[in-house]
C-alpha cells in the first residue's frame, strides 16, 4: 500500500507548511496540503491537522473550524478507521469534533509556553509509537500553546487509563511524571491520548518541529516514521 | 423577529483559570472581598422568526451544537420579540 499525507488547511493554520516541509524534505513521504473548503481527502491515507490559530480562536479553540466541509470527510475518515493526527491546535479540533473525548481549557499560569519539553512514552503498542525504542524512555518534542490544559471528568480520566489511550504525559528527562514538569496544568500531566479504536491521536507537542537534525532535536520523527511502518508493512 | 441573548458559563466542576487570574487583580487593586470569580461569554443575536417555539428551537440548536461545549459549558437565553422599526413588542 502506498502511503500519503494529508495536511488539512484551515484559514489561521500556521504550521501546515512546517508539517509539509518536516514530512516531505525531511521524510520523503508523499504530501499534499487539502484545503478546508474541500470535501476531497485526494487519497491520502493519513490526515494531519496542523497546529495554528484556526478561525482566530474564535468562541473557543477549534470550534469553528470543526465545521468546515474538509471536517466531514475526515470524520468519515477516521470513523472507517482512517488514520488521523491531530498536532496542537489539531487536536482542539479534534476534540471539538468529538473524535477524542475531553476539552481543552487554558493554561493555568495564563501563559502562552513555547519551550521543548519532555514527554513519557505511555504505550508504545500503537500506530503512532510503535517506532520509538522501549530503551528510550522519553521524547523530546516542543510545546508552543495557550490552551493545552486538557480537562476531563474522573470517569473518563479512568477510562482512557484503562484502555491504555494515555500516549504522552509531561515528564522530566528521565521519564518522571511530575506536577513540576506540567506545562499547562494539564490532568495527569497528559500531553497526548488516541481514541478508542486507537486511529485518531492528537497530541499538543509539536513532532513536525523536532524532525530537521539541523535543529537539534529529531524525536518528532520517530512519530510519523511509526504510522508509515503501519501503512507500508 | 426576536432579539436572543445567551449566556454561557462555565460549569461550576471546571477550574477557571482567567477567573482566578482577574480576581487575583482585584487583590492588587485593594477590592479583596470578591470571591469565586467566573468568566463567561454574553452573545446576542436576532431570529428572523415569528414564531416563539420555533425561534426557541433555532436557539437552542444554534447554543448546542456551535456556541456552547456541553462537556464544559451551560446556556441560558432570553428571547424578546420586535419588529424591526425597533420597538420592542414584550
Amino acid at each position: 500500500m502506498s502511503l500519503k499525507f494529508g495536511v488539512v488547511v484551515f484559514p489561521g493554520s500556521n504550521c501546515d507548511h512546517d508539517a509539509y516541509y518536516a514530512l516531505r524534505k525531511i521524510l520523503n513521504y508523499d504530501v499534499e496540503f487539502l484545503w478546508h473548503k474541500e470535501n476531497d481527502l485526494k487519497q491520502s491515507n493519513v490526515i494531519l491537522l496542523p497546529g495554528g490559530f484556526s478561525y482566530g480562536d474564535y468562541l473557543r479553540t477549534g470550534a469553528i473550524a470543526r465545521f468546515s466541509p474538509i471536517m466531514n470527510s475526515v470524520i468519515n475518515f477516521a470513523n472507517k478507521g482512517g488514520i488521523v493526527i491531530g498536532i496542537c491546535n489539531g487536536f482542539q479540533i479534534l476534540l471539538e469534533a468529538g473524535l477524542l473525548p475531553g476539552v481543552m481549557i487554558r493554561n493555568n499560569s495564563l501563559k502562552f509556553v513555547c519551550k521543548d519539553v519532555y514527554l513519557s512514552v505511555e504505550n508504545r503498542d500503537t500506530i503512532f509509537t510503535s517506532e520509538i525504542s522501549s530503551d528510550k524512555k522519553v521524547v523530546k518534542i516542543p510545546i508552543a500553546h495557550g490552551e493545552g490544559n486538557y480537562f476531563a471528568n474522573p470517569e473518563l480520566l479512568k477510562e482512557l487509563e484503562e484502555n491504555q489511550q494515555i500516549i504522552f504525559r509531561y515528564s522530566d528527562a528521565e521519564g518522571n511524571v511530575t506536577e513540576n514538569d506540567n506545562p499547562n496544568g494539564s490532568q495527569l500531566n497528559i500531553a497526548g491520548i488516541v481514541n478508542k479504536n486507537g486511529n485518531v491521536l492528537g497530541m499538543m507537542p509539536h513532532p513536525e518541529r523536532a524532525c530537521d537534525p539541523t535543529l537539534g532535536k529529531t524525536d518528532g520523527t520517530l512519530i510519523f516514521k511509526s504510522i508509515a511502518n503501519y501503512i507500508l508493512n | 423577529m426576536f432579539k436572543a441573548k445567551v449566556l454561557i458559563k462555565r460549569r461550576p466542576s471546571i477550574l477557571d483559570p482567567q477567573g482566578v487570574a482577574v480576581e487575583k487583580g482585584a487583590q492588587h487593586l485593594g477590592i479583596s472581598n470578591i470571591k469565586n470569580t467566573r468568566i463567561g461569554k454574553l452573545i446576542e443575536f436576532d431570529v428572523d422568526l415569528t414564531d416563539r417555539t420555533a425561534a426557541e428551537k433555532e436557539v437552542n440548536d444554534y447554543c448546542s451544537k456551535l456556541l456552547s461545549n456541553p462537556i464544559m459549558e451551560d446556556y441560558e437565553f432570553t428571547l424578546s420579540e420586535w419588529i424591526p422599526s425597533g420597538e420592542e413588542v414584550k
